[in-house]
């Protein structure tokens, strides 16, 4: 074991795990912050999606080694004080339906959308490729992309 | 005047009232027993419990309300339709009322769930019933401080009315009210009159969702508790010899190494340590069963549809004179492979097995059968058991199955110490509960431009449809008429998945029907309507099948997707379907792309009587055909010496964002009490793009799944 300093959502925090650890599970098992999903482990699905300095990363295949020295931005760290955009179409639009993925789904359109802040239908559709919904809200989530960039260039 | 329906019933025995300590009342009921359709009351009143209800509604002194569901989440919106039923009769505005789940904020009422997912089919009638009973309460308290006859009162939106004009809000009345016998007349609104019911509400739990809040049964954990992961048999078929486990107890952070049955349980400090510690396991698995391929299945399955070994659901009429009499027959046979769920959320379980009780937390769909599973296995009574639900993460059949709760209880009761047991993906899709595999054998006469016969097999592995779902369409359309089914005894674990039996029975039908409307150059539309125009219908009972709400969907469907009218480009098929209690249709549109067929919309008509919450039920009707279309086009599953051939999202395919269609649902207007919407979107989903498929490139796919067919007749089609 050793101890690893993390930096999660603006504070700086310190674990005592084994270096092959994925960040997914020092989340989730160490650190309580359990918004973060585990959906397969093998970066297929999408549900484990965090933030590593603003890009999205699939957490499960990340090890806690090498999250040391960026900023780590988690679904718990999103909105803080109040909804980001995303989080708000999300919820104008009524999205999720068993909401497992829906945590993945958000991390992913939020870095998705700061780099691409007025994408068309099919760039919103490869970009949310990679993260599975089993119940299949993908008609919802591709409307409430669009409607966090509609926000979030009012904003 | 409005007609309003009286109804006497006998509420004292589902309700209980008691004022809070802090002012305002608390109403119990049981909702589990309220809601089974001839529900017996339960023994001496006075011998009841709170401990016996598992839902309440508390009105606090300034006029809020909580609705205390008992209803876990398995994503179909149960827990915000049902709490909205109950606030129209109660009369309150929807902004007034919380609802909550397992976090009963008093310390006298334990809370003790004892009821699985009861749909709105069941809840309808005993949920306005508790609301209006409640409602009725608070008038009985307000015309008693007012000295008045309560049916001189009236409510809205929280407030109380006399016929002088003044008024009293219910939080003014609520402590009176708990002093008050339970009323056993009430009346109930008229439908006309609904202001919540019919109206979009959102998700409950959103705020929690997305912000990342506990919520699922993964994320629950308890101080000291133990992760576990289990190593089961690696094919069905074999059984546990021998195992070393000197490696695993030396990955750091694993505490405990034990055998139960045929499997071996790893404890750990963490999931991870768990994970690499099951790794490190070195089994010796042997065989003790025949360890099966599914080639082995389809050339059984086969023999099934020569007539072996079936017995008859159903028939009328005389098949076998019929098919000697015919000018013509259509004789075709559909296949379909296993299918794992694949819940998001992998099965998992909480258990603390201590002397005074037996603490189990997670996600399950049958909790009260499998509270008594728990207590047989590790011999308690079933009075130790409390047994709490989380959220989960998707269900689909597969958390109806306790196994997983058996396995942590079980881990538990041997180590002496509270664990968690975890699937990972791999375990979650390998030691799975399987949709069976199933063919279908459809055969048609047809004598002078008339279908005289139908004749129908099924061949499941392990298991057949139900009784009822053979008088479904197109039973009593056609005179000589009969469905057999026979099954194959397979050691490779069956059940329910989402829309059993119809899930696929559905699509070889539909596609059936459309080969048969081409042979009798008929539209596919016109000859249903046809056939469904021959049955008698039955409108009165809101669960049958009935033939009129049939064919309304099916005309709503085509004229919401312009059947027939569409642009050059764009190819359109037809499938309907009654299943769980609701008639659905849906028009697949195909858009042919340098050669390539794309599906670009489905649109959709259901029937499934009162729509409750409108954005709710949309989501289960876009999820479900999502989902139908998915596994019709993708999804296969098979097994190798008994040995599952996909273990995780890599090689097992599910549909993807850049595959979806546009769902459009349109609901029948109707006054009829509510049926299901989990389930029905799904069976017509592959039967529509089939058919669409065959429009547009001429290929008729009779296998699942359909891309997989589709790519050997096209070679040049690239997916
Ligand atoms: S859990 Fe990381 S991508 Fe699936
Ligand atoms: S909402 Fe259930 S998996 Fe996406």
């Amino acid at each position: 074991m050793a101890v690893f300093n993390l930096n999660i959502n603006g504070k700086n925090v310190s674990v005592d795990v084994d270096a092959d650890t994925p960040l997914l599970w020092v989340l989730r098992d160490e650190l309580n912050l359990v918004g973060t999903k585990y959906g397969c482990g093998i970066a297929s699905c999408g549900a484990c999606t965090v933030h590593l300095n603003n890009v999205a990363i699939r957490s499960c295949v990340t090890t806690v080694s090498s999250a040391e020295s960026a900023a780590i931005t988690t679904i718990e760290g999103l909105g803080e004080d109040k909804l980001n955009p995303v989080q708000e179409a999300w919820k104008e639009l009524d999205v999720p339906q068993c909401g497992y993925c829906q945590a993945g789904q958000i991390m992913t359109a939020t870095s998705f959308l700061n780099k691409n802040p007025n994408p068309n239908k099919d760039e919103i559709r490869n970009a949310m490729n990679g993260n599975l919904c089993r119940c299949a809200s993908y008609n919802r989530i591709e409307k409430a992309v669009a409607l966090a960039a509609e926000k979030m260039s009012k904003a | 005047m409005k007609t309003r329906k009286k109804m006497t019933f006998s509420r004292r025995n589902f309700i209980k009232t008691s004022a809070l300590a802090g002012g305002g009342i608390l109403i119990g009921f049981n909702l589990v027993t309220a809601c089974k359709e001839a529900a017996k009351p339960p023994v001496d009143i006075s011998k009841l419990n709170f401990q016996d209800f598992n839902a309440f509604i508390k009105i606090a002194e300034n006029g809020y309300v909580t609705i205390f569901s008992p209803n876990p989440e398995i994503g179909q919106g149960v827990k915000t339709s049902m709490p909205m039923i109950i606030a129209e009769e109660l009369d309150v505005p929807w902004e007034h009322v919380t609802v909550a789940q397992g976090d009963l904020d008093t310390e006298n009422f334990e809370r003790q769930v004892a009821g699985g997912s009861q749909s709105i089919r069941f809840g309808w009638n005993a949920l306005r019933q508790t609301g209006a009973t409640a409602k009725q309460m608070l008038v009985n308290a307000a015309a008693l401080t007012w000295n008045v006859d309560p049916a001189t009162c009236s409510t809205s939106d929280g407030i109380i009315t006399n016929a002088k004009g003044e008024s009293l809000h219910y939080g003014e009345v609520v402590n009176t009210a708990a002093t008050l016998d339970v009323p056993e007349d009430v009346q109930l609104k008229s439908i006309e009159d609904f202001k919540i019911i019919g109206k979009d509400a959102t998700n409950v739990d959103m705020d929690k969702i997305i912000t990342g809040k506990p919520l699922f049964g993964l994320d629950y954990k308890t101080e000291g508790m133990k992760y576990v992961c289990v190593a089961r048999p690696p094919a069905f078929g074999k059984k546990l010899k021998s195992f070393d486990d000197s490696d695993a107890r030396l990955v750091k952070g694993v505490s405990e190494v034990v055998q139960f049955g045929d499997k071996v349980a790893v404890l750990a400090n963490n999931t991870w340590a768990a994970m690499k510690g099951k790794q490190a396991l070195k089994i010796k698995w042997v065989s003790d069963a025949k360890l099966e391929n599914s080639e082995l299945h389809d050339v059984e399955l086969l023999k099934i549809l020569e007539g072996k070994d079936v017995v008859v659901k159903r028939e009328d009429g005389n098949v076998t004179k019929a098919f000697a009499e015919a000018d013509t027959i259509l004789d075709r046979t559909y296949e379909a492979p296993f299918l794992p769920h694949n819940c998001m959320e992998p099965m998992n379980f909480y258990a603390h097995v201590s002397k005074e009780k037996v603490h189990l937390v997670g996600p399950i769909q049958t909790p009260a059968g499998t509270a008594n599973r728990v207590a047989k296995l590790i011999e308690r009574d079933v009075e130790d058991i409390h047994l709490e639900m989380t959220r989960m993460g998707g269900g689909f059949g597969r958390r109806l199955y306790g196994d997983f709760v058996m396995e942590a209880a079980e881990i538990s009761n041997l180590t002496k110490q509270p664990v968690k047991v975890i699937y990972s993906r791999e375990d979650d899709m390998t030691a799975g509960i399987y949709r069976p595999a199933s063919k279908y054998r459809i055969r048609a006469s047809i004598k002078n431009g008339e279908i005289t016969g139908y004749h129908l097999i099924e061949a499941a592995i392990n298991g057949n449809m139900w009784a009822g779902i053979a008088s479904y369409f197109p039973a009593g359309a056609i005179n000589n008429y009969k469905v057999e089914a026979g099954n194959y005894r397979s050691n490779i674990t069956t059940g329910a998945w989402r829309a059993p039996y119809t899930n696929f029975l559905a699509f070889a039908e539909q596609s059936f029907f459309d080969e048969l409307a081409e042979e009798l150059e008929k539209d596919p539309i016109q000859l249903r309507l046809e056939l469904l125009g021959k049955v008698p219908n039955q409108t009165d009972d809101p669960n049958t099948y009935s033939s009129g709400r049939m064919s309304g969907v099916i005309k709503l469907a085509a004229e919401k997707s312009n059947w027939g009218k569409t642009e050059n480009e764009i190819y359109q098929g037809i499938s309907a379907y009654f299943s769980h209690n609701t008639h659905v249709a849906e028009v697949a549109d195909i858009r042919m792309v340098n050669g390539e067929p794309q599906l670009e919309k489905v649109t959709v008509a259901v029937d499934c009587g009162i729509v409750v919450n409108p954005t709710g039920a949309k989501n289960q009707i876009e999820g479900g055909v999502l989902d139908g279309i998915g596994h019709a086009m993708y999804g296969d599953y098979s097994f190798e010496e008994g040995i599952p051939q996909d273990s995780n999202f890599d090689t097992y395919r599910l549909i993807r964002m850049k595959e979806t269609p546009v769902v459009e649902t349109h609901f029948v207007e109707s006054n009829i009490a509510p049926t299901g919407l989990g389930e029905p979107g799904l069976p017509p989903a592959g039967g529509a793009v089939a058919n669409a498929l065959k429009a547009a490139t001429g290929k008729r796919l009779l296998k699942q799944p359909l891309m997989q067919s589709l790519r050997k007749q096209m070679s040049d089609f690239k997916v």
